[in-house]
């Protein structure tokens, strides 16, 4: 109980700045690395980026930049930044909430020229950079809108990743058997439901600890899936392993439109299915009925029971609901991405979504955001180690991901869980 | 129980065929609980309680801690299931299946801890389970703002619709809360310990607000601890004792006469205690500064002492810093500056721990987040300090025997009412934790003794009872400093009183002080000021500052008690 002292006379009670250096540290950090690398070391070439697709209505001319300048132009602007976060944290005010959005995407910029200039190819295509982030985003982000689901509710889901690996292989089998993809995707999307009712069974009735039931659930799905794979599918692939892929469905006209087109108009119907999700979710959880009931369970679930609100009942219903969507994301990897369901293919995106969940503040919109960033940061590994930088491998692959932990972790702010995250909800 | 006002209640006391019909002009609903039991396993909370609640009535309930009342009325409201008896609406038996049933029966509740979502707006929080929506399910909440400001308006409540709850005072949380009763037209409104956590400020505007429900026909269940504000509301009174209704009283007897029925014995009010004989300073603080982490002062400057064998109050309205300067002596609070010295040992700067080793005890003012863990049991919640030294604990193992007997002993002294010493203590009523928390502090050796609110909620023999406790500590020679919003406690047990406002002392008086010089200052005029005013009335006697918080200006505030801003 830390009430602020309300002065009745109308005059503002005397404030004590308590000053916190972390952001102009952090900043002035990352301008440091822009400095030496972007600016000192830049390679001299020029960086091409191409931002036309063959497709596109209006061909753009590609964007030539030459390494030199734009790196200084970056570092600077970085230490500019710095130098503005350090004063204005002086001066006890807060830095303006666009500021770390700003700074993040300075940096990715310095970052891509010097990169792409210091590569043996220094041709990069702009759009099929942004084009594979979302692809590699789509599953993160269907995990991540199961993730906000259960826990808007409060029920802790760690089995994202076993719900994903459920509907990758029953859509891969379903599709295989009735060749038809569209059965392939109800499959996954019940597999994903058969992997939370278990989720919702012993964390809602059974009040089992829910972290340890969705650790269990994912080696158990993996186990499972693993074994079939091994006894059944690979014995005969031709019958249970070799799904029809899904159909890339361009949107006449839309799908021409410079840039964007080729982002968001040429998907199958899983991307589609996605952009979809997100609105809906974001929408019914923000602005209906249903939203403010859900939500009102997963912060006070007692305030609910006494409004009438059927608390277990509506957190079983969101746990199955965010199953079936993450049993949907999974269907991408065999019908979409891979041709066929391999021994553990999620290779760990269900914990990466459960991060873009937690770093989207249990937001969908937030939570898309974030999943994009992670898969950026997968495809641009990538893409990189086609071009052949000189830079390791390895460093590449981890960039991306410090600069986003830091980004979010550091800059964006305390994100506050729904209050019973977790609990289990007894009645008296 | 011979006494003029008393009646034992009979059975079937004023039963019969409802007085009134309902009609869409003057809604009215008669309620009539018929021998409801409820057991917890093997503890009877409810004892076959008859009551009958007339329309436009207001009812008080009254009873110790752990006497039943909040049980019966979660029956009440399809919270809890009965384990026998009806409840009846207008004569006909009703089967509340959850809470959802007893509001469609135009019954609404307050709960003793509220029931709002913190991160909810005003408007959410109201639309909640009874949603106006658009078509496909898409909220209105155009049209809960509406009905808001309507009751709003209505009631003179003062309440913007799209306000953060959290951000809220207590006070106005507890509007929203009544108007989420009466935006789904409850016709019966149980308040449990509304004004519990109210300043005396807050407590005046409630009542005016049930006087005018009553006028609209709601009736109203009052449950409070606070005997003034019984007599002041009520219309009748209902005793529960042990789950049992011991009887019904009209709002004319003594307070006296309500306090023995409800603890079953005689209870003095008044503390009857030797003049204090204070020894050496031993507890001194000097020039204390604490900033909070939003950055705002909340501790500005304060200076005082408390000697050996003295109790000193610090008294305020809630949140102008009493909290944090407990929590700065106690080592909690972290932007801390000046000296707080006990013996002559300085404990700013260090650790709670450290400070409670320095012989530090503490009640603090909110016993279920900060003074019990709630599924430990009552004996180890006995020894939440003290688990790890003997005699309760030998190298590494603690001793379950040795804990469980000092257990059963502190239950004992302090008539913790429970089932037994391995029940949770989150299960226990509300007065019942906080005797908890006050038993394991006082079972050390001390050499100062702080308590915040250490009887919020509890009842009238229970407050004698720790009241006395906290005087023997006086007399034991330990310095005592006690924060409090109840004048009334204040003017009990302090030898001197401090006044906080907005973070500074007002000044340091004797503990006779009049109630209204102690208001003044309360409201922000220092101690001469407020001696040299003329003296004034309080609406409901409850004693304390009006017009401290300048959000709601009720019709009824007097000019006169409107600070120094003349
Ligand atoms: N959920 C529960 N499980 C077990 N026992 C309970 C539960 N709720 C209440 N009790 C017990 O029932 C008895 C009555 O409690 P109740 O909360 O109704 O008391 P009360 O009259 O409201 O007291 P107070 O004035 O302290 O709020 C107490 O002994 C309490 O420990
Ligand atoms: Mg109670």
């Amino acid at each position: 109980m830390s009430a602020p002292v309300t002065s009745p006379q109308g005059q503002a009670p005397e404030l004590d700045t308590v000053r916190d250096w972390k952001n102009p540290i952090i900043y002035a950090i990352f301008a440091v690395v822009g400095l030496v690398g972007f600016a000192f070391n830049a390679p001299g070439t020029t960086a091409t980026f191409d931002i036309s697709a063959g497709r596109d209505a209006v061909q753009l001319a590609p964007v030539v930049v030459p390494t030199v300048p734009v790196g200084w132009a970056c570092a600077l602007i970085l230490i500019a930044i710095a130098v503005f976060s350090f004063l204005q944290t002086q001066a006890g005010r807060k830095d303006p909430r666009w500021m770390p959005i700003a700074y993040a995407i300075v940096f990715v910029v310095g970052f891509l020229v010097w990169v792409v200039g210091g590569a043996n190819k220094t041709d990069v295509s702009l759009v099929g950079l942004l084009a594979g982030s979302v692809t590699m985003a789509v599953p993160l982000i269907f995990g991540s809108l199961s993730g906000v689901l259960s826990e808007r509710v409060g029920v802790i889901n760690i089995a994202i990743e076993g719900q994903l690996l459920a509907g990758a292989f029953a859509a891969a089998v379903a599709a295989s058997i009735s060749g038809n993809v569209y059965v392939g995707m109800l499959a996954a999307a019940i597999a994903g439901v058969l992997v939370s009712v278990v989720l919702a069974v012993f964390s809602i009735k059974y009040l089992v600890n829910q972290i340890i039931v969705g650790v269990v659930l994912n080696v158990l799905v993996s186990g499972l899936t693993g074994f079939l794979f091994s006894t059944v599918l690979s014995r005969d692939s031709a019958t249970w392993n070799s799904p029809p892929s899904l159909p890339v469905i361009q949107i006449p006209v839309l799908e021409h439109i410079p840039i964007l087109g080729g982002i968001l108009f040429r998907q199958t119907i899983v991307g589609y299915l996605m952009y979809a999700a997100v609105i809906i979710t974001y929408i019914g959880l923000f602005h209906t009925k249903w939203g403010l009931r859900v939500r009102s369970v997963g912060e006070h679930p007692k305030a609910a029971d006494t409004l009438g609100i059927k608390v277990n009942f509506t957190r079983a219903h969101n746990v199955m609901l965010g199953g079936a969507v993450a049993g949907l994301g999974g269907s991408f990897f065999t019908l979409v991405s891979v041709s066929q369901f391999t021994k553990d293919m999620t290779a760990g995106q269900g914990y990466i979504a459960l991060a873009a969940m937690i770093f989207g503040r249990w937001n969908p919109i937030w939570a898309f955001f974030a999943a994009l960033l992670f898969g950026f940061a997968t495809n641009l590994r990538f893409v990189l180690s086609i071009l052949g930088t000189p830079v390791p491998g390895e460093f590449l692959a981890m960039l991306p991901y410090v600069v986003t932990i830091v980004a979010v972790a550091g800059l964006v702010g305390r994100s506050r869980p729904p209050a019973a995250n977790g609990t289990p909800y007894i009645k008296g | 129980m011979g006494r003029r006002v008393l009646s034992v209640l009979e059975p079937d006391h004023r039963s019969g065929p409802g007085l009134t019909r309902r009609t869409d002009w003057f809604p009215v609903l008669k309620l009539e609980l018929e021998g409801i039991t409820k057991r917890f396993g093997s503890l009877l909370a409810n004892d076959h309680i008859d009551l009958v609640v007339e329309p436009g009535e207001i009812h008080s309930l009254l009873g110790e801690n752990g006497a039943g009342k909040s049980t019966l009325m979660n029956v009440l409201y399809g919270l809890y299931n009965p384990t026998e008896g009806r409840i009846l609406v207008d004569g006909k038996p009703v089967n509340f299946k959850g809470p959802g049933d007893a509001m469609d029966a135009g019954i609404g509740m307050v709960h003793q801890h509220f029931m709002l979502i913190p991160v909810f707006t005003v408007a959410e929080n109201v639309a909640l389970g009874n949603e106006a929506t658009h078509a496909g399910g898409m909220l209105n909440l155009e049209e809960t703002r509406r009905k808001i400001r309507e009751i709003s308006d209505k009631y003179g409540f003062h309440v913007d619709p799209d306000a953060l709850v959290e951000d809220l005072p207590v006070g106005v949380q507890q509007r929203v809360e009544i108007i989420k009763a009466l935006v789904r037209d409850a016709e019966v409104l149980i308040l449990d310990e509304p004004t519990a956590v109210l300043t005396p400020q807050e407590t005046d505007e409630l009542i005016d607000i049930m006087a005018q429900l009553k006028a609209n026909g709601t009736s109203i269940v009052f449950i409070s601890h606070k005997l003034r504000e019984v007599k002041a509301v009520s219309d009748l009174i209902t005793v529960i004792r042990r789950g049992k209704v011991v009887g019904t009283a009209e709002p004319s007897a003594s307070t006296a006469e309500l306090a023995s029925l409800m603890v079953g014995r005689a209870v003095s009010l008044t503390l009857d205690k030797e003049d204090a004989t204070p020894g050496e300073k031993t507890f001194q603080v000097t020039d204390l500064k604490v900033t909070a982490a939003n950055g705002h002062r909340v501790v500005d400057g304060v200076s005082f002492d408390v000697a050996r064998g003295e109790v000193l109050a610090v008294a305020g309205v809630q949140g102008n810093g009493q909290t944090e300067l407990t929590e700065a002596v106690l080592g909690l609070q972290d932007h801390v500056s000046g000296s707080i010295k006990l013996e002559g040992r300085e404990l700013v700067g260090r650790s709670i721990k450290q400070v409670l080793a320095a012989g530090v005890g503490f009640v603090p003012e909110d016993r279920t987040v900060d003074g019990l863990v709630g599924p430990f049991t009552i004996a180890e919640n006995m020894v939440l300090d003290m688990y790890d030294r003997p005699p309760y604990a030998k190298g590494l193992g603690m001793k379950p025997k040795v804990i469980a007997d000092h257990a059963r002993q502190k239950v004992e002294e302090f008539d913790v009412r429970t089932s037994g010493i391995e029940s949770a203590v989150g299960t226990l009523s509300g007065g019942n934790q906080q005797k908890v928390v006050l038993a394991r502090e006082l079972s050390r050796s001390l050499k100062l003794f702080i308590a915040s609110q250490p009887t919020r909620g509890l009842d009238v023999g229970s407050i004698e009872f720790v009241h006395k406790r906290i005087i023997t500590e006086r007399d034991n020679g330990t310095p005592v400093m006690i924060v409090s919003t109840e004048l009334d406690e204040v003017a009990e047990i302090a030898d001197r009183v401090a006044v906080m406002y907005q973070g500074t002392l007002m000044g340091i008086v004797p503990g006779d002080t009049s109630r209204d010089v102690l208001g003044l200052m309360m409201a922000g005029m220092s101690a001469e000021d407020a001696k040299a005013q003329p003296r004034t009335e309080h609406p409901m006697e409850t004693g304390g500052p009006a017009g401290i918080d300048d959000r709601h200006d009720g019709p009824d505030d007097e000019s006169g008690e409107r600070g120094g801003d003349k």
